[in-house]
């Protein structure tokens, strides 16, 4: 079944088109793959596709609704999460407490409405909230295993453990679809391997995952398809067996062979 | 001994005056630490509020002198004043700064000083410029007690501050939207990515701000009057106590104002200054905090990002 879909996707920086007519599909329940050399426009494809950036051109379907446009908040509380190259945490707040927004503001859960009135209402409500948010927040690092560092700042955690807070963040907002942007970057292999394992617990909960990945050992071990960028242009998609031999992904990445 | 009761009796001026500074130094501090700019228009919106108040009050007053009627009429006026002043903090936001909101730092604050002038000269043009008294709704008599005197309007002050701040308190730590708001003063960026509607965090936040500010414009005009320069000084001073309590922290706004209503009261008598002169005290103390301790009392060393 057909999760996402991208259709003749464009986006321009006054002369340079850094994602070209690209139409990509993410099917549910899978992982797939992203890769193509730096500068192939894969990050933004990922942002106009969550809404920090808007496509020049083409369209932008989730789960049958057309998504094209549509704010970082919007896109949020449809389903669709992130992690960043970069990684974006409440420096300042605890581990356990940057799991906490990502409960707070859950999919479906509008802030603005309901609950608020609720809230107002009695004292208590508010705090029973928040036990139950923050015992919410701790299975998540429980089954990332960051459980010990709960009540440390989010800024003092190794780099390995920073990215895999922000996925638990992104994952405690309970999406359909993952977007990881380079989640091994900077990772040694000791905790590369980690990460394999989490990517591997994601799929196993029926969230469908979308990664950017320059480690093609982890790529081509755990993706079930992957889509090629080259110059902003798709080039390639398939298994990852199709797509180690594919001809056009070799030449991207090697460059043309001399006759 | 009665100086000792004099001083006691400043400090009583200084808190309530005090409370009134907290009230419209949240706006500020709500407003930079969400977007990091200076709402230089606010003192305006307390004028525009306090307008509102009066207007609202003697056209619900007419020629009744019932007591209880008074006393409900100002606050009628009062919710009155806060929605209408509420409703015109978003709108600024939404005309003058929202446009600029990736524009360069200093575009949102001269555009804010843009709207403070439009502010302050609207309500001459509307209203002209002579003050007008805003009458006590209630008999202005000193209560006495230990030769310590508070008037029933010291008392107002001191209650409706403390109650709206109490409130507030309750909305930001304890609801889902204070918790967005919190959540947004962090990180603008994450925070949409958590679901969050920043631009409606913003407006709220602009809401809040201005209808306090409007709160605490009517409860100083029994004292000051209302003229459409009145945001000016006040609302100055009130930028002062959100910088000592720490610009950005909402529990700073409160207790600098507070310190800074009770070292104006105290400081004047103190230092032997000249009534007409005591203004100098908050801005002395503004240039020893900047020096001594410039993230303020609560306020975070903030490195400037790169």
């Amino acid at each position: 079944m057909r999760l996402l879909s991208t259709e003749h996707l464009t986006r321009e920086f006054g002369g340079v088109i850094a994602v070209n007519d690209v139409s990509f599909n993410v099917e549910k329940g899978l992982v797939t793959g992203l890769i193509g050399p730096n500068g192939a426009g894969k990050t933004t494809l990922f942002n106009q596709i969550t809404g920090v950036d808007k496509p020049t051109r083409g369209n932008i379907i989730f789960d049958g609704q057309d998504i094209t446009g549509f704010p970082a908040w919007k896109v949020s509380r449809l389903g669709i999460a992130r992690t960043f190259q970069n990684i974006r945490l409440y420096k300042e707040l605890t581990v356990v407490e940057n799991v906490m927004t990502g409960l707070h503001f859950k999919v479906g859960k509008d802030p603005f409405h309901g609950r608020f009135l609720q809230a107002l209402k009695s004292y208590a409500f508010a705090q029973r909230e928040n036990r139950e948010v923050y015992g919410k927040a701790m299975e998540w690092l429980r089954f990332f295993d960051l459980d010990s560092h709960a009540q440390d700042f989010a800024r003092s955690l190794p780099y390995g453990m920073q990215r895999e807070l922000e996925i638990a963040r992104a994952l405690a907002a309970d999406p359909k679809l993952l977007f990881l942007d380079e989640p091994a970057a900077g990772m040694n292999p000791a905790e590369t391997e980690h990460l394999m394992e989490v990517v591997d617990k994601i799929r196993s909960l029926g969230v469908t995952v979308v990664l950017i990945e320059h480690d093609m050992k982890l790529v081509m071990n755990i993706c079930d398809q992957i889509t090629v960028l080259n110059f902003g242009t798709k080039i390639a998609e398939g298994t990852p067996q199709a797509i180690k031999q594919d001809k056009a992904v070799i030449e991207a990445y090697l460059g043309k062979e001399e006759e | 001994m009665a100086t000792l009761t004099l001083y006691i009796q400043y400090i009583v001026n200084g808190l309530t005056l005090g409370a009134i500074y907290s009230l419209i130094a949240l706006g500020y501090t709500m407003v930079y630490g969400i977007l990091k700019f200076i709402n230089f228009a606010h003192g305006d919106i307390l004028m525009v509020g306090a307008f509102i108040g009066l207007i609202v009050y003697e056209a619900l007053l007419g020629t009744s002198t019932s007591p209880v009627w008074m006393m409900a009429a100002f606050f009628i006026a009062m919710i009155v004043s806060m929605v209408l002043s509420a409703l015109l903090g978003m709108f600024i936001e939404r005309v003058a700064y929202k446009p600029l909101r990736n524009a360069n730092r200093l575009a949102p604050l001269l555009s804010a000083i843009g709207v403070s002038f439009i502010l302050s000269n609207g309500a001459a043009w509307i209203f002209g410029t002579q003050s007008r008294r805003f009458p006590y709704p209630f008999d202005n008599t000193p209560i006495t007690f230990g030769g310590i005197s508070i008037t029933p309007h010291q008392i107002l002050m001191l209650v409706v501050s403390v109650v709206m701040m109490v409130l507030l308190a309750f909305f930001v730590n304890k609801t889902r939207m204070g918790k967005a708001m919190r959540a947004t003063s962090l990180d603008q960026p994450t925070s949409a990515l958590m679901g969050i509607n920043v631009n409606r965090v913003i407006s709220l936040t602009f809401a809040i701000g201005s209808a306090l500010a409007a709160v605490g414009g009517i409860l100083a005009a029994f004292d000051f009057r209302v003229y459409p320069s009145m945001g000016t000084m006040t609302g100055l001073k009130a930028f002062v106590a959100a910088v000592i309590g720490g610009i950005g922290s909402i529990p700073g706004a409160m207790i600098g104002g507070i310190l800074l209503g009770i070292l104006e009261a105290v400081g004047a008598p103190l230092l032997h200054i000249p009534n007409g002169l005591k203004d100098t005290v908050a801005f002395a103390v503004l240039i020893i905090v900047l020096l001594l301790r410039p993230e303020g009392i609560l306020g975070k060393n903030e490195r400037e990002k790169v």
